[in-house]
């Protein structure tokens, strides 16, 4: 019997294996928060699916109590693609990193979010590769001094959310794995409820390798002015006393901070935020602390058809219009002659 | 004006007609001149008229090379005869060539006396200059010997084609199939397949059809009329003894295809094809993209990583993943190969083998994957892996695969080549209600389940696929316990899960046949071991040699990992034992490791296929030594 009557809470997502991340790892609280959110959607849990890749993120799926495939660095979203277009009934969630999802596999994450397959893709940014004991990502920033780079990282880092507007995804978000109580879960039901390739940016501590990576934006004294919440349909507006805001600087396409009071700036000078407006969130996944502040939220979304949907409507027509396959009648299409 | 010569007296009038055995014929000229349809349009009126064929096109990787260059000529041969034909045959009887460039590839195949037919418009000096010649072959009497047939084709083609109002390029490109209609009037082939097959190509552009059909008509009437080099008669070949049943003709790829469809129709379970363009393996996502009513689901992937890793996903979901591809792409898949054998779920990947290394011949055939399927990834990664004999049984080989995949929850290798996927063959129509059934069994019960139980006989694991209730589960690359399935690092247990994965696959043998001798005696001095499309030259050539006195046995292998349990035995029962293959010798290797058998390699890397002539005289010689 299917599980969709049964009221499920947080302990029925808990598997029984023991979670083997680092003590104090940000890996926890985003485990904790999915697993909150998870009895909401009603979803029984065989008909959820976790895939991932290599790397500490990529662990995720043997602490999740339902179907899940730890897969090869790189290749979740190929074999999520695969899982979601054999069972478009499926939900099917792809945890990766950094690393598991911006080097080794972009590939992969850059056409499964193009393509728009229905697949909730969380990626752990830590900025360094954790599991193989602290190399540089193509998060780290320059100048970042790790294993692999004892002077220094000296290559540019990509911005992930920019990647994935860029390829073109319909659904683009940001958060914080300290983010626990409300904007983390809000974001993770976001992310479930969008129906397409959803892509949620999760800023993740490694305390081992690279502890306070985050902290220019995140510690208490400085997070208020230095984090934006994004709303649709609300202006921008940040800080401890709720008085800067973002604009446009006159005749440009560049965002600016104002402080709301200062020459007769008031919030209806402030920019509205218009999730479905993609210039917009590309100019917002590029702001950076602390000149300006890290913008967290919903940046992008504006639905368009699935790919398994339209894979799945494609073959539905063939049928209806040339009847179901029959293996006779290909056999003998075209010329055939007989002997005997 | 087009003018007949040749180096010896000729004929006028009406032809005799003459009966022989067998025929072999060469179609050549540039890429851009239409060979392939030419031949393939041979192929099908050949086949409607009864006679057994077996075909080679041979063609560039460059889809246009430039024109008039001898890389850039691309030829199709096709033997086809009264009897039970094996081969393309080894040297053409007759040759067309289309330009300078296609005489220079392909003149050296001729045999003295043979037919050529040229198209003398195309030897222009820049043509020749092209190819090569510092002097026209046509009229400098290096053709002596030949029967030459010198026929101005382009400017017959223009004539016959003249009232459609095409373009004069469009016209030109006609001069293929006056070149058809001719060879139908000199082997005695009816028009109406292509007359019919023209009409619907272009139901769109009607003068096309008609102006292709005035040249085809043209050519064969040019026939009737033309004065031929003496000595040749219009060739009658008498129709093939088939067994009785309804027959079409097929490629490799295209069984391949159609067999993969059959196999997941009996296994009862929908395929889902992830694979990325690579040639010569395209050919199976075209025909399978275009059979979506068969609830094929096709997935053209990223990558050739992304291909198979979709499959894997699709198979963990409860289809049949499905990739194809050819040898730079097995490389590329290989870490994914090693996932799908530690989850042990069911896979078929198809490997179309080209020329290699690295991008090497693409368009060339050649078998020298063996060792990567059979071998080629990193740790103790087995699987089942086939090998196709001839285009049809690329059909059966596929619903093999479909069925070993799915009963031990392995993925399966299917190998065939650019010789089986590009040649076409008749082939016997089975009804599809006579195919094997084995319809797969999803795990639903909950009482004792974990994802590595496994069925005692097959050693095969349950398969549970996502949205069934009760079986939640996770399966990955790292090492499973052997008792409960979860993570597990334990010395003793990688152990007994590498053996246990060995095992299985080993144990497949019992449920292949027996490995047979197909020719000759059970024992004696000395058998010939062939695998893959070497098959039809192989046994020829020991019909040949056995038909000349010499004592010699052909086996051929088909199930290549597992071999079939009897192998070692029946190499044992022969003095000698020779192994040709179009590789620098791969199959030898695993027979000399496997069994300590004394076996010798015969190896040809051109990637060309081998003539009967190279593997009888290689017998003789073997047999001496």
């Amino acid at each position: 019997m299917s599980e969709q009557l049964v009221t499920l809470s947080r302990k029925d997502f808990v598997s029984d294996q023991e979670v083997r991340w680092c003590p104090g790892c940000g890996d926890y609280a985003i485990l904790a928060a999915v697993q909150k959110v998870m009895p909401e959607f009603q979803v029984p849990r065989e008909k959820t699916v976790f895939v991932s890749g290599i790397g500490c993120s990529s662990r995720f799926p043997y602490y999740m109590n339902t179907y899940g495939f730890h897969t090869i660095h790189g290749r979740a979203p190929a074999v999520a693609t695969g899982i979601k277009l054999a069972n478009p009934e499926l939900d099917v969630w792809v945890a990766t990193g950094d690393g598991d999802g911006l080097s080794i596999g972009g590939n992969h994450l850059m056409h499964a979010l193009r393509r728009n397959v229905d697949l909730k893709i969380l990626l752990f940014n830590n900025r360094i590769y954790g599991l193989t004991k602290g190399q540089y990502s193509p998060t780290s920033v320059l100048g970042q001094k790790t294993k692999s780079t004892p002077f220094g990282v000296v290559d540019h880092p990509m911005s992930p959310v920019a990647f994935a507007l860029g390829a073109n995804a319909r659904f683009v978000a940001r958060t914080i794995d300290v983010l626990t109580t409300k904007h983390m879960p809000d974001m993770l039901r976001r992310t479930h409820d969008h129906k397409g390739a959803s892509f949620l940016e999760i800023f993740q501590n490694c305390n081992v390798f690279n502890d306070g990576a985050f902290d220019y934006f995140v510690e208490k004294d400085v997070a208020a002015d230095r984090q934006l919440f994004l709303e649709h349909g609300k202006p921008m507006v940040f800080g401890a006393k709720r008085d800067k805001g973002l604009r446009l600087k006159p005749g440009k396409l560049e965002l600016e901070v104002v402080q709301l009071g200062d020459n007769g700036v008031t919030e209806a000078d402030v920019l509205v935020h218009d999730e479905t407006n993609l210039p917009l969130a590309f100019l917002l996944g590029q702001l950076e602390p602390p000149e300006f502040p890290i913008a967290l939220g919903v940046l992008y979304c504006n639905p368009a058809p699935t790919y398994e949907r339209m894979v799945h409507d494609q073959v539905n027509a063939t049928r209806e219009k040339l009847g179901a396959g029959d293996l006779d009648k290909l056999f003998r299409a075209g010329n055939t002659w007989k002997v005997g | 004006m087009d003018h007949v010569e040749s180096t010896t007296s000729k004929v006028t009038g009406k032809l005799p007609t003459e009966e022989i055995d067998s025929v072999v014929i060469r179609f050549a000229g540039d890429s851009g001149d239409g060979m392939q349809l030419t031949g393939t349009q041979f192929t099908q009126a050949t086949a409607l008229q009864g006679n057994d064929l077996a075909t080679f096109p041979d063609f560039p990787a460059e889809i246009r090379a430039p024109a008039g260059t001898t890389f850039g000529v691309s030829a199709f041969q096709i033997q086809f005869a009264s009897f039970d034909v094996l081969t393309p045959g080894d040297a053409p009887d007759a040759l067309v060539a289309m330009n300078p460039a296609a005489l220079r590839v392909h003149l050296k195949d001729l045999p003295r006396g043979g037919l050529l037919i040229v198209n003398s418009g195309a030897f222009t000096p820049g043509n020749l200059k092209k190819a090569g010649y510092e002097t026209n072959p046509i009229e400098d009497g290096s053709l002596d010997g030949y029967r030459l047939v010198s026929v101005d084709i382009s400017k017959a083609t223009l004539a016959a084609t003249q009232p459609f109002g095409l373009s004069q390029k469009e016209a030109l490109r006609c001069k293929n199939m006056w070149t058809l209609g001719l060879a139908f009037w000199l082997y005695d082939r009816d028009r109406q397949s292509t007359i019919d097959g023209l009409r619907k190509q272009f139901a769109k552009r009607p003068e096309i059809a008609d102006a292709n059909i005035a040249a085809l008509n043209a050519g064969h009437a040019y026939g009737e009329t033309i004065e031929l080099p003496s000595g040749m008669s219009r060739l009658i070949v008498p129709k093939a003894k088939y067994e009785p049943g309804l027959y079409r003709n097929t490629t490799g790829n295209e069984a391949t295809a159609w067999g993969l469809i059959a196999g997941c129709q009996s296994a009862g379970i929908p395929m889902m094809l992830g694979s990325y363009p690579i040639t010569p393996a395209s050919d199976i996502l075209h025909y399978l993209s275009a059979l979506k009513h068969f609830g094929v689901v096709t997935f053209q992937a990223e990558d050739e990583i992304a291909a198979i890793c979709a499959a894997i996903g699709a198979s963990f979901s409860g289809s049949l993943g499905v990739t194809t591809t050819s040898g730079p792409g097995m490389a590329l898949k290989t870490e994914a190969m090693g996932l799908a054998v530690v989850t042990e779920l069911p896979l078929v990947i198809v490997d179309i083998q080209r020329g290699g290394p690295s991008t090497g011949l693409p368009t060339k055939t050649e078998q020298s994957d063996l060792l990567q399927a059979v071998v080629g990834r990193n740790a103790d990664t087995p699987l089942a892996v086939l090998a196709a004999a001839t285009p049809g049984d690329c059909f059966t080989l596929a619903i093999e695969a479909v069925r070993i995949a799915t009963k031990y929850m392995t993925p399966v290798i299917l190998l065939t080549d650019g010789y089986l996927a590009n040649g076409a063959e008749p082939w016997r129509i089975p009804e599809a209600s006579a195919l094997p059934k084995f319809p797969v069994h999803l795990r639903t019960e909950a009482a004792g389940f974990h994802p590595f139980l496994r069925d005692p006989d097959t050693l095969g694991r349950a398969w549970a696929v996502p949205g069934t209730p009760e079986l939640l589960h996770r399966i990955g690359g790292l090492e499973k316990d052997y008792d409960s399935g979860n993570i597990s690092y334990d010395a003793a247990n990688h152990h007994k899960m590498t053996k246990t994965r060995a095992a299985k696959i080993a144990g497949i043998a019992r449920d292949i046949p027996l490995q047979t001798v197909h020719e000759g005696e059970d024992s004696g001095d000395m058998l010939v071991v062939s695998w893959g499309s070497t098959y039809g030259a192989v046994l020829q050539g020991v019909r040949n040699a056995r038909r000349r006195g010499l004592k010699v046995s052909h086996a051929h292998v088909r199930y290549m990992s597992p071999f079939p349990r009897n192998l070692g035995e029946v190499l044992s029962r022969f003095k000698k034992i020779l192994v040709p293959e179009m590789n620098n010798g791969q199959l030898v290797k695993l027979l000399r490791a496997e069994y300590l058998a004394p076996a010798e390699g015969f190896n040809k890397i051109s990637g060309q296929p081998f003539r009967v002539s190279e593997i009888e005289s290689k017998i003789r010689e073997t047999l001496e030594a």
